[in-house]
């Protein structure tokens, strides 16, 4: 293998994007573990609003976040149209519920934007950088911001 | 290279065990007042696990290892042939050395150098009580069984053993035994049945039973739990003492078993070696006269065991929680499908299902371990402790057989050293204090594991002066964490030692400053599930008392309906349910109801409104309240919608991708494939009492 294609693929990021309360997202899709439908969580008592509860997935515990809320959105009535994204970062396990996954995109690096100075400190945390794919924003999710952080998230 | 690693690696790992040994040793030795009658057996023992180390640690060339092993091997040699008598004082020097013969190893095994410079002082101990005068050490000869009367050492209590009922056990001579057997209350209260034991005989030969039963009082005076009964059999058999010995194996200790030989009078035989009239004489010596005592035999081997990485054990455990799992979804869909539990099916299943279970236990049991080699590690923390506090101490350690998941166990060594080092630095006072005290002057630190209600509970006591609250109080105030004006019962001034930032700054010493650790203690005991609590006796002592679950797996549970969510509830906690009678139900002012259960009130816990599930609604009547009671004895109802189904479920850890939910132990997976909480019911209670009431959080924001 050449060094130029080397370089090519390293520069060359897959994403995974969604639609969340009519904006389109995307998270790398090295964290996405499996897509879902939505089925109906167990609700964690004292849990912030963002935090939907916790699901079966094939024996283990997995929490699901609404992402609507996370991103300071309006919150979603999920039903069984909705999407739940199962996402792995280190050792933790979490489910975001979306409206749709519709593409899995790939992207140079270079092609990746900072996002621009409007939204506030909170939202930016979340979000990585913009990307502009035929006419539409895609956000880049920094997906660890938006995991549930051990339970003791700040609350809003 | 990775096999001489591997060497190693075995080697540590039989370090831990000969340590093990040799500490039991020990320790049995030091329990004997002045040594008097002390096992030869223990003895040899204790001096075989450092010759053992002594050997490998040379094959490895660990220098400074060998050197102290062999010195403190060469002063067990002398106890061992008679020479040095194992007084009180000896004891010590021994049990520290076997303190620094754990750290040598520890050093040994991670490559680093000894820092800790006992060694000198201990090596000059050792090497001046095996002074004896034109005694050269014999290291030679290590397996010499029988201990050897030496001229100037006044009796010592050993008796010879007479080990030959071993050589005799080939013999196929159908002997006479005539068994005195008498229960303690102990046998029935372990569930043993003496009826067993006497069938075990009867396969053994022709028995003849008589039961004793002069001891029997009046039927009024009886104790329902008491044995009075005794029995003599007498068993006609060709099988060897130690066959009849094994039929009590699992009763040693729990009953007065003597066991009398008579060998039949021998068929003249032609020879002039005449070895049975020699046995038949040393049978009818004393030695078999008295209450079974494990022979060398039994002694000498260890159950054959393997070793495995735990994290196989572990991927085993859940593989195996998936299978029970599995099988509740079955059986739920068999059941759907509108199949009978009659049918082949449903017969099937239910053989699948003891069948989960059963491999279930097993799997558990390899994990679950004796807390032992803890607390033979805290009775290590203590000595060193109390050596570097100057007091004297003991520590008393009971239920040490209690098993625990092995992960469990791991995870207990800091929170119980802390502990441990607390009870010796502060709970226990000075030598002076405690004389003055009019009390012994030498401490005693109680440490005891047992099995309480579907939980583990572990208590370390002292005797010593208590907590003094009023001192707690005052550096509370001065540390902010309290105003100054509040009023705060014994049992909240004592909850102040688990603040955060709480430390009798004045009290710090080297060992072990109280407060910079309590609240980690909390924490690490909550980690694993756990609760702390501490009690105190204001001149009596200081009780503090961890409860933990007794496995990170399987629990019987209720489950039941709660605002329209599925949760279930540990059945170990639960003392009774009712439906109330809007009768039973009272008001306390504003605090909230109480329910009257044969004419004790315990306050409701509405656990939809705890958990804000809905708000208080105040109305019972068609709930169903759960008793359930705390490890101390505290009584809380709660309030659940309705009681659907009792079942095993598997535990699944919360914590792991969400994080700890006050009131929720872990959660769980349901037939129908959801997820169901599972309930702390005691802090549940707790959380819903804390938001109005307790102490500690309103009073810090104050400040």
């Amino acid at each position: 293998m050449s060094a130029t294609a080397e370089r090519i693929e390293s520069d060359l990021r897959e994403l995974v994007s969604f639609r969340v309360a009519g904006q389109d997202f995307c998270v790398d899709i090295m964290s996405v573990r499996e897509i879902r439908g939505w089925t109906p969580a167990t609700l964690l008592p004292h849990a912030p609003p963002h935090i939907l509860g916790v699901i079966n997935l094939r024996g283990s515990v997995v929490p699901i976040v609404d992402l609507a809320v996370r991103l300071g959105l309006p919150a979603m009535e999920p039903n069984s149209r909705h999407v739940i994204v199962i996402c792995v970062v280190g050792n933790q396990t979490v489910g975001f519920l979306v409206d749709a996954v519709s593409d899995i995109i790939g992207v140079r690096k270079s092609a990746i934007q900072s996002t621009p100075d409007v939204t506030s400190e909170k939202t930016r945390a979340f979000i990585e950088g913009v990307i502009a794919i035929e006419d539409r924003m895609l956000r880049l999710i920094d997906i660890e911001f938006a995991f549930p952080a051990n339970g003791r998230q700040e609350q809003p | 290279m990775t096999s001489s690693s591997d060497i190693r690696q075995t080697f540590f790992q039989e370090c831990d065990e000969l340590l093990e040994a040799l500490n039991d040793g020990l320790d049995e030795i030091a329990k004997t007042p002045d040594g008097g009658g002390v096992d030869t057996e223990t003895i040899n023992a204790v001096f075989r696990a450092v010759h053992s180390i002594k050997g490998g640690a040379g094959a490895f060339s660990l220098k400074s290892l060998v050197e102290f092993a062999h010195r403190f091997e060469t002063t067990l040699d002398e106890m061992r042939s008679d020479r040095l008598a194992p007084t009180a004082d000896v004891m010590k020097v021994c049990l520290r050395s076997a303190d620094h013969l754990a750290t040598l190893v520890a050093c040994a095994r991670d490559s680093v150098e000894d820092t800790s410079g006992a060694g000198l002082e201990l090596h000059d101990k050792l090497a001046a009580l095996s002074a004896t005068p034109g005694q050269a050490p014999v290291a030679s000869e290590p397996f010499r069984a029988t201990a050897l009367p030496v001229d100037g050492v006044p009796d010592l209590g050993f008796q010879p053993l007479a080990l030959l009922f071993e050589d005799l056990a080939p013999e196929p001579v159908a002997a006479t035994y005539h068994i005195q057997f008498t229960p303690t209350r102990q046998l029935f209260a372990n569930g043993n049945d003496p009826v067993n034991l006497i069938r075990g005989l009867a396969e053994l030969g022709e028995i003849d039973v008589q039961v004793d039963t002069s001891a029997l009082p009046d039927l009024e005076l009886m104790d329902w739990a008491e044995s009075y009964f005794s029995w003599t059999v007498t068993l006609r058999s060709a099988e060897p003492l130690q066959a009849v010995q094994d039929v009590f194996e699992f009763v040693d200790g729990c009953c007065n078993l003597v066991i009398d030989v008579q060998l039949p009078v021998p068929p003249p035989i032609p020879t002039e070696e005449g070895p049975i009239p020699d046995l038949v004489a040393s049978a009818m010596t004393p030695r078999a006269k008295t209450p079974v005592a494990p022979t060398e035999k039994t002694a000498g081997q260890s159950k054959g065991t393997v070793r495995v990485d735990l994290e196989l054990v572990d991927r085993l455990i859940n593989i195996v929680g998936e299978l029970v799992i599995n099988q509740a979804v079955l059986a739920q869909r068999v059941q759907n499908a509108g199949l009978s539990r009659l049918s082949d099916v449903g017969a099937g299943l239910d053989e699948f299902r003891s069948l989960a279970r059963e491999i279930q236990e097993y799997v558990m049991a390899i994990r679950a371990q004796p807390i032992k080699p803890l607390f033979q590690r805290m009775a290590r923390i203590s000595r060193e402790a109390s050596d570097m506090a100057g007091k004297s101490v003991v520590l008393e350690v009971v239920g040490e057989s209690t098993e625990i998941d092995k992960t469990v166990i791991e995870r207990l060594v800091d929170p119980l050293t802390h502990m441990i080092r607390n009870a010796v630095d502060h709970g226990v006072e000075s030598v002076e204090a405690r004389k003055a005290a009019g009390k012994p002057e030498v401490g005693c630190i109680r440490l005891t594991a047992a099995h309480r209600s579907g939980r583990v509970l572990i208590e370390v006591a002292d005797d010593g002066a208590g907590i003094n609250r009023p001192r707690v109080r005052e550096i509370a105030v001065n540390k902010g964490l309290v105003p100054a004006e509040a009023v705060l019962t014994d049992a909240e001034i004592d909850q102040l030692l688990f603040a955060p930032g709480f430390s009798t700054a004045s009290e710090v010493t080297g060992l072990s400053g109280r407060g910079v650790g309590m609240d980690v203690v909390r924490s690490a005991i909550q980690g694993l599930g756990g609760r702390v609590s501490v009690s105190s006796t204001p001149g009596q002592g200081t009780t503090m008392a961890i409860s933990l679950p007794l496995t990170l797996a399987v629990l019987d549970d209720m489950v039941v309906d709660v605002a329209g969510q599925t949760m279930v509830i540990p059945i170990t906690a639960i003392v009774e349910t009712l439906q109330p009678r809007p009768g039973d139900i009272h008001r306390v002012a504003s605090l909230g109801e109480v329910v009257a259960v044969r004419d004790v009130f315990v306050p409701i816990i509405d656990l939809a409104e705890t958990f804000g599930l809905r708000a208080r609604s105040g109305d019972y009547r068609n709930m169903v309240l759960l008793v359930v009671e705390s490890g101390d004895d505290n009584r809380w109802a709660l309030a659940v919608d309705s009681v659907r189904d009792m079942r095993q479920v598997v535990i699944k850890g919360l914590e792991g991708n969400y994080g700890h939910v006050p009131g929720v132990a872990a959660a769980t997976i349901l037939g129908d494939g959801k997820i169901a909480l599972i309930i702390d019911p005691e802090e549940a209670a707790l959380h819903a009492r804390q938001q109005p009431a307790l102490p500690a959080e309103p009073l810090a924001e104050e400040n």
